[in-house]
């Protein structure tokens, strides 16, 4: 049952990743990155993480893709058919090949731990005792780093007036 | 209950991987090149939510809290960046953003 389910959303991220890839439309590609992430978020609940995956679909799908689209939409982008490049085709091809040998390769070779059986699915309560134990500290980080981007995004977006402006 | 194996795990976020590898380097359109880069994010997330669950330890999976509050942020700031090029150059192809080159 669980191996039926994850032949489909495996199937279903990998498809829509590679239609994310090959899709003219920006908006297309946003759409099928949404569903890519339902997918992934799947995966994740077959994981036995499924706070991850509601995590995922409230973050990514609810916030990034939204903010993708959001600027697709704003900035309006003709879809241009420039001509690829010969050999930036066979350098990617080679490469993503190459990539995914190496990683089949060790994952097919080196002897992967089986699934330690028995374990009590995560709670909450078992993540908020990790956070704020062991990363108490990475957690403030990040919060920090969220106020640094905030305040980044805000100076980037303000139009600044030269001195002549302002007089 | 866990049937398919972490080998299948990895595969899958390998292939992901390289899907969004491809496209980083193939297309033209910066949204889309960002987009690419979510699905390479994504790809680790999955191999490190795995390893983690088949090892019955939780570090992985907080770790991928934290990659998620940085995706997001990195989000934010790539996109604001890419509408800031975009009122000074009016284009976000990228073989047209070229004005360091000469």
């Amino acid at each position: 049952m669980a191996d039926t389910l994850f032949i489909v959303f495996s199937v279903l991220t990998l498809a829509c990743a590679a239609l994310v890839v090959v899709n003219k439309n920006a908006v297309n590609a946003a759409m099928f990155l949404l569903l890519a992430l339902v997918g992934m978020a799947g995966l994740f609940v077959l994981l036995e993480a499924p706070l991850l995956a509601f995590v995922l679909i409230l973050v990514y799908a609810g916030a990034v893709v939204a903010l993708f689209l959001f600027i697709v939409m704003l900035l309006d982008t003709k879809g241009t058919t420039a001509k690829l490049n010969k050999l930036t085709v066979a350098a990617s091809g080679i490469g993503g090949l190459l990539l995914f040998l190496g990683v089949s390769l060790i994952a097919r070779r080196s002897h992967l731990s089986a699934p330690v059986t028995g374990v009590a699915m995560p709670t909450f309560k078992n993540y908020a005792e990790q956070l704020f134990t062991v990363y108490l500290l990475p957690v403030q980080v990040v919060g920090f780093l969220l106020l640094i981007s905030m305040i980044g995004v805000i100076v980037l977006s303000k139009k600044f007036k030269t001195e002549e402006e302002t007089k | 209950m866990i049937t398919a194996s972490l080998n299948s795990y990895l595969v899958v976020s390998a292939l992901l991987f390289v899907f969004g590898f491809i496209g980083v380097l193939l297309r033209k359109n910066t949204l889309v090149i960002f987009m690419c880069l979510e699905l390479m994010l994504l790809a680790s997330t999955l191999a490190l939510v795995a390893f983690s669950r088949f090892n019955a330890t939780l570090d992985g999976n907080v770790f991928v809290f934290f990659i998620l509050t940085i995706a997001a942020a990195e989000v934010a700031v790539g996109l604001a960046i890419i509408v800031a090029l975009f009122r000074k150059r009016h284009t976000v192809q990228v073989e047209e953003l070229n004005h360091l080159k000469n």
